[in-house]
């Protein structure tokens, strides 16, 4: 059953070949035996019964502690929200349950309201990337791409604001997509950066990924920000890469990316001229700066998203004497280390006098790198870039240079900036270690970012077995 | 010698729209509900909900722009207003801030700054000790308020008195409601009010500090509280004191003004665009329905019904600002072939007995009946004091004019043989009278009409009277 | 560098009680990043226009239809401090 891709069980269950109930308790016992700290949750049984006219039916799915599930614990890996279990289900959630009719697994491990490239930001410890157990599995949905790499889950769902899907899939060695912003509907995700977060998949590999986005999207009338795609989500069929232009963004593909990194992503480009794509040398000049903006926009967004952790409807309180002691301490003691810095940044970013030259700045520095993608859209179909700069470091080894835990989201920041879709397949290793292949293409291109991923997916053959083999 | 100073005084009113659902989310306006039971995931601000703009407050909005002169902004956005309060679910207000909704604007002698559009905030009630921790007081929030739709009206410093500012606000609040998008009821809170004033010596054009006074909640506490808070400036400036901006409390109760908030405890609301609510950009459709969403206002039903109706102006006046008496009296004057003066005279007749406050069309008396009583009057067929009888009773009965006055014998006399005979019965009853009268004592002839008019029992016409005393006294 | 002041200003506005520890590591840090973030300040922004939204949509208004409201229960069912039909905080005012 563990060789199994989603797609493949859920062809498999719907033609009679392969029981529901087993499959979903086969991960069901894998997930509770969990060893890398994956979830934080997982469902005590398998269900009675299941409706096996759904498209997804029998298919468990993982989805990252960020979602907001009915009755069921929903932390954003915050002592915050400890043991929180929200009076309604996000949207995206009802779409993949109830409409498609898949099973929820679990709720996965994640840094703290997504902040954080490792998660090590979680108040329920750090999950272990399945590759090595010494390194972290990237972040900020660590947990829920930990789960597929180590198939303890046949699928999951995430976040990304700034790469928290793009990068860890690209640690862990499987498929991660961060669609078009407004794709999926945002309700019920809890927020960290409002104008950049955007739920997206986690699967093995690209045809996974495009069956489970099919399900996710569409534009909801409780998120005003929210479009859906405007076709629907097709099957990936592509084999070649035929008339396909590539273009490689110098500022994103040479300096601060490790060697490794490096040598798989010249091999692929190479791989991808075998299968028809020109690749040329092309410019995204403000892409470099695309680190300060965002690391003024989300941490200004999520000082103001934050504010609602106040002790008074729900989660986490520490008793005062006076409303102003339990506002403060209890935000003191129920916040961890990055989300408070994060905090801290945003409010003083937003403060009374430094709003022109910050967060004002940093919403023109978006424009700009909108605009370059806009211009090399013009020449490209496909931005490509490494996913991130490096392979999945040593637990520990970057909590203490916040600095250094940023320059991770490097390569993924500019699209999310951008609002346009990428995708992040496995490309190989590199010292034994994952590392991905990422392509961006304009808003609404997911149907061909997946065709191009296919292609280059089945040139690549990875073998992502190994991890949990 | 003193300088003298004068006032400068800008309104800001923040409106409850009447909607039927809150600002951002699905739950029901709150009428004196149970504590927390118009609530939902939205206004509770749970963690993962969405704000999603309610186009029936958009409409209101666009409503009172265009009935109050303002420029309708092509495109305006929503800001986070950031601070902490437990009234506020998300720890930040969702407001309009630099792009608002409608800009400029006038209302009578006032000229308008800004309209826009925000949520309301929760209520927060005081319960004592908590009996948790030794000693502390407590309250508890009740967010059915939290979230209703608001929108605040920002007026230009174009008011000089308290006075002003009263007649003012009585014009706006009878405006709303004509408009229809608001209770604009002070003591219920749909309409508050919150003063800023200055004052400058007499005619210099610079404003002087302003402060602000707070949530006065009646017309006559707004006027109080603003000449009080000119009386405490002028007194400052006198003693060589300055004025600091500084927000503040006006208690009717012992006419003192005291500080709210203080200066250090500095505002800093950390604007920005909200990101989870596009712009509102009006489209041609949304403007056009706004625009046929709105009535006649006061001062164009004034001016119709005095070129229309012929109605005199304090007539004209009286009905715009009672439109549900200027509806009624629509209603009779079509009734009665647009004999509108007498309409007019009637349905006030009408008002004096139900009381203003009353709904005409709710009482027995239809408009048809009072044009009906107005055509026996004009036609003299009932006489003006039998007609007012008349209405006594329909009121009472709901009856037909004409029936009432035929079963109460209150029909005017047709001919003069009747009356004639009455006046020649008091005349010689009253001989005594009739002397003085020709003795030359002309006055004296009121004596006998009171008699006359008992005996006929009001139904005769007073000029009617008068004739047939002089032909048969030959005077 | 953010003086330790400027930290306890902003840990104010955002009701954080640091300890005096996190002052001291949070100022620290703060003017790391904030060194890096401030190379934007390099840019000529002149006639650049801000972005707020990535994507064109406008008004998508919501009909003003009701819908229910949670039940009493369900609302207060999380909070730390459910008292009278609703959420009690210490006074705002007890000092
Ligand atoms: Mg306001
Ligand atoms: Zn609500």
């Amino acid at each position: 059953m563990i060789e199994l891709t989603a797609k493949q069980a859920a062809d498999a269950i719907r033609s009679g070949e392969l029981d529901a109930a087993e499959y979903f308790e086969f991960y069901r016992q894998r997930a509770a035996k969990d060893p890398y700290n994956s979830y934080v949750w997982v469902a005590d049984e398998t269900p009675a019964e299941i409706d096996t006219s759904k498209p997804f039916a029998g298919v468990p799915i993982a989805i990252k502690d960020l979602f907001c599930t009915e009755g069921i614990p929903s932390q954003a890996g915050s002592k915050i929200l400890e043991d929180y279990r929200p009076p309604y289900s996000a949207t995206s959630v009802k779409k993949l349950t109830t409409e498609a009719g898949s099973t929820l697994l679990g709720k996965t491990n994640q840094d703290e309201f997504a902040m954080g490239s490792s998660t090590e930001n979680s108040a329920y410890g750090p999950t272990l990337n399945p590759w090595d157990t010494t390194r972290v599995p990237g972040g900020s949905s660590g947990g829920s791409a930990a789960v597929v790499a180590g198939a303890t889950a046949p699928w999951s769902i995430g976040t990304d604001t700034g790469g928290s899907i793009r990068q860890p899939a690209a640690l862990t060695g499987i498929v991660g997509l961060k669609p078009t912003y407004g794709a999926i509907s945002r309700y019920g995700m809890i927020a960290f950066a409002s104008s950049l977060d955007q739920a997206g998949t986690f699967t093995r590999d690209v045809t996974d990924t495009a069956m489970l986005l099919s399900a996710m999207v569409g534009a909801d009338p409780c998120d005003q920000t929210s479009l859906g795609l405007p076709e629907p989500v097709r099957l990936p069929t592509a084999d070649s890469l035929k008339g396909i232009r590539l273009g490689v963004p110098e500022e994103l593909s040479g300096e601060g990316i490790e060697e490794g990194v490096l040598k798989a992503f010249n091999e692929t480009l190479e791989l991808a001229k075998q299968l028809g794509a020109t690749v040329e040398t092309t410019h995204l000049p403000h892409a470099p700066h695309g680190l300060a903006a965002y690391y003024l926009i989300a941490p200004a967004e999520c000082s103001s998203n934050l504010a609602r952790y106040d002790g008074v409807r729900f989660g986490f309180r520490k008793q005062a004497d006076t409303l102003l002691d339990m506002y403060n301490q209890t935000r003191e003691a129920g916040f961890g280390a990055e989300v408070k810095r994060r905090i801290m940044l945003g409010t003083y970013a937003l403060s009374s006098g430094y709003y022109d030259a910050y967060y004002g700045r940093a919403q023109k520095v978006r424009t700009l790198i909108a605009q370059d993608f806009k211009n090399a859209f013009g020449d490209f179909d496909f931005i490509v870039t490494p996913t991130a700069p490096g392979v999945a470091f040593e637990l520990n080894s970057k909590t203490s240079d916040p600095l250094a835990m940023y320059l991770n989201d490097f390569c993924t920041v500019p699209m999310s900036l951008a609002g346009i879709p990428a995708i992040s397949i496995p490309n190989g290793l590199s010292e034994g270690l994952p590392v991905g292949f990422q392509i961006a293409g304009p808003a609404f291109s997911e149907n061909r970012i997946l065709d191009a991923a296919l292609a280059l997916e089945k040139a690549i053959g990875f073998d992502g077995s190994k991890a949990y083999a | 010698m003193s300088t003298e100073y004068e006032p400068v005084i800008g309104l800001e009113i923040h409106v409850q729209l009447k909607t039927r659902t809150k600002m951002f989310c699905g739950c029901e306006l709150s009428f004196g509900e149970e504590p927390n039971t118009r609530t939902c995931p939205v206004c509770l601000g749970l963690p993962g909900t969405l704000p999603v703009t309610n186009a029936q407050a958009v409409q209101y909005g666009i409503m009172m722009g265009l009935a109050l002169g303002c420029e309708i902004a092509p495109r305006s956005i929503f800001h986070r207003k950031n601070y902490f309060y437990p009234d506020l679910s998300k720890g930040y207000q969702i407001s309009q801030y630099d792009i608002p909704l409608c800009l400029g604007g006038q209302l009578g002698d006032v000229k308008i700054h800004r309209i826009h559009l925000e949520e309301d905030a929760a209520k927060l009630v005081h319960v004592g000790s908590s009996g948790r921790i030794h000693g502390s007081e407590a309250s508890v929030v009740d967010y059915n308020r939290g979230g209703t739709p608001l929108a605040e009206i920002v007026t230009e410093p174009d008011i000089y008195s308290a006075d002003q500012a009263r007649d003012w606000l009585t014009l706006l609040r009878e405006t709303l409601r004509q408009l229809g998008v608001s209770d604009v009821n002070m003591e219920e809170g749909s309409l508050r009010c919150d003063a800023n004033v200055s004052i400058r010596p007499k005619g210099s054009k610079a404003l002087g500090t302003k402060t602000e006074l707070k949530n006065m909640n009646s017309f006559r506490f707004v006027a109080q509280g603003i000449n009080a808070e000119i009386a405490r400036q002028t007194a400052l400036l006198e003693s060589g004191e300055p004025v600091t901006q500084e927000t503040l409390h006006f208690d009717p109760v012992s006419g003192r003004i005291s500080s709210l908030r203080s200066k250090e405890e500095a505002h800093d609301y950390r604007y920005f665009p909200e990101p989870d609510l596009v712009p509102i950009v009006p489209t041609p459709e949304m403007m056009a329905a706004a625009e046929a969403a709105i009535p006649e206002l006061p001062a164009e039903r004034e001016a119709r019904y005095e070129s229309d109706f012929g109605l005199p102006k304090d007539t004209a006046h009286l009905f715009a600002y009672e439109p549900t008496w200027g509806t009624y009296f629509e209603r009779v004057a079509v009734e009665g072939d647009r004999d509108a003066k007498a309409a007019g005279i009637w349905v006030t007749e009408l008002r004096t007995r139900l009381g203003a406050d009353a709904d005409p069309h709710k009482s027995a008396v239809v408009p048809a009946q009072l044009a009906a009583l107005a055509a026996l009057a004009a036609a003299k067929k009932v006489t003006a004091a039998a007609a007012r009888t008349v209405l006594d009773k329909m009121v009472e009965t709901g009856d037909h004019p004409a029936e009432i006055a035929e079963a109460e014998g209150l029909t005017a006399m047709e001919d003069s043989g009747e009356l004639s005979q009455i006046v020649a019965k008091v005349i010689s009853e009253n001989q005594d009278v009739v002397e003085r009268i020709r003795g030359g004592n002309a006055k004296a002839m009121g004596a006998l009409v009171g008699p006359i008019m008992r005996e006929t029992k009001g139904r005769a016409d007073g000029g009617e009277v008068n004739r047939l005393l002089r032909e048969q006294l030959g005077v | 560098m953010l003086s330790s002041d400027q930290v306890l200003h902003v840990a104010r506005l955002a009701r954080l009680e640091l300890t005096p520890e996190e002052v001291e590591r949070f100022g620290g840090e703060l003017s790391k990043v904030l060194d890096h973030i401030e190379l934007i300040g390099q840019l000529d922004l002149e006639d650049v226009q801000p972005t707020s939204h990535v994507i064109d949509v406008e008004n998508a208004l919501r009909a003003d239809v009701p819908r229910p409201s949670l039940p009493v229960e369900k609302a207060l069912a999380s909070a730390p401090d459910a008292a009278d039909g609703g959420f009690r905080v210490p006074s705002p005012g007890a000092s």
